[in-house]
């Protein structure tokens, strides 16, 4: 099983190492996370429709919201959202303290491989995304990991 | 992954089937985009199985106290028990040929990550239950067993069950890397 290293290295985004290069991060961020991200649009819509079948109408874009955090959330991680705040003009921050994709990371590798948590990121972003256009709200979502298992999301909806 | 897709698990191992099955799918839409012929496309599934399997297998000695299999038959079992402890659906084992050396997984109408999955007609080339083969193949190659896997039938191409061929190849020696003794 010589190419063993090989195959591994070029499976990309699936595969669970994370290179130790840097250089690596930057090509990511151009080509992967896009494809990351949409593959999670396209989940979070289809999450979204499964969902919501026997839900009653939303209120307002507060209710949709809170719908992603607590019940798209706890279907996906099972867990919620531990706080949403938002400043009423649009933009929106979800917190999540114990963040499931983040769980298993090493706290002593944090600063070896912080730029690599991107990846692991990407994809909730996207799920985030396609569940609130599937919900009727167009919106950027951005996110940062704050500490170790810490992530924080930023919605901002675009209006028209 | 939990068998039910209907409440989310409360075990911390544990990934929702949903979420599992509708990921692969947008994963396979994405590869068929970047890669556009579905035989490119199954290649690529292969792999991604191959590097699941090569590092499943340890944690699934890690977790079973299994001892060594004596015969095809018993790693045919094990086989089977992995696809339970991981997916939570457990294929059948059957279809074995006279001289024991090939047998079958088959799950009974339907297939264990394609619910949600439509075919296109121009697609009935893919193979979307490639990523499986990959992981047996990866994990047996890890436990020194050569296999070639073909999928004999496929649920979502009209079949009636989702079977994979399993053939034993050879036992795989033990090779050192050169210079070392």
């Amino acid at each position: 099983i010589k190419d063993r290293k090989a195959a591994a290295a070029a499976a990309g985004p699936s595969s669970s190492e994370a290179p130790v290069d840097t250089s690596a991060s930057a090509r990511d961020s151009d080509t992967v996370f896009p494809k990351l991200e949409s593959i999670g649009y396209q989940v979070g819509q289809r999450l979204i429709e499964r969902l919501t079948k026997e839900h009653a109408r939303f209120k307002d874009e507060l209710d949709r919201m809170k719908f992603v955090c607590t019940d798209l959330w706890k279907y996906l991680y099972d867990k919620q959202i531990d706080t949403l705040r938002t400043n009423n003009q649009g933009t929106y921050v979800f917190t999540d303290n114990l963040f499931r994709p983040l769980a298993f990371f090493s706290a002593e590798g944090v600063d070896q491989y912080y730029p690599q948590s991107g990846r692991f990121i990407a994809f909730p972003c996207g799920i985030i995304r396609g569940a609130l256009s599937a919900l009727g709200i167009r919106c950027t979502v951005s996110a940062k990991v704050l500490s170790v298992t810490c992530c924080v999301f930023e919605v901002v909806v675009e209006r028209t | 992954m939990s068998a039910k897709g209907k409440a989310p698990l409360l075990d911390n191992n544990k990934v929702n089937a949903d979420l599992i099955k509708l990921t692969y799918g947008a994963l396979v839409a994405q590869i068929l985009k970047d890669y556009e012929k579905p035989e490119d496309v199954n290649k690529q599934l292969e792999k991604l199985g191959y590097n699941i399997g090569v590092r499943l297998v340890e944690d699934f000695i890690a977790h079973h106290n299994i001892p060594r299999c004596l015969d095809f038959r018993q790693t045919a079992e094990r086989v089977q028990q992995a696809f339970r402890f991981y997916l939570g659906f457990q294929p059948a084992v059957g279809n074995w040929a006279p001289t024991g050396n090939e047998f079958s997984l088959i799950w009974d109408n339907t297939n264990p990550i394609g619910d949600f999955v439509e075919f296109p007609d121009n697609l009935r080339t893919l193979q979307y239950s490639r990523v499986l083969c990959g992981a047996i193949r990866g994990g047996l190659e890890m436990v020194q067993i050569d296999v070639a896997i073909t999928i004999a039938k496929e649920f979502l191409l009209g079949d009636q069950a989702t079977e994979l061929r399993i053939r034993f190849n050879k036992r795989l020696e033990d090779a050192l890397p050169i210079g070392e003794d």
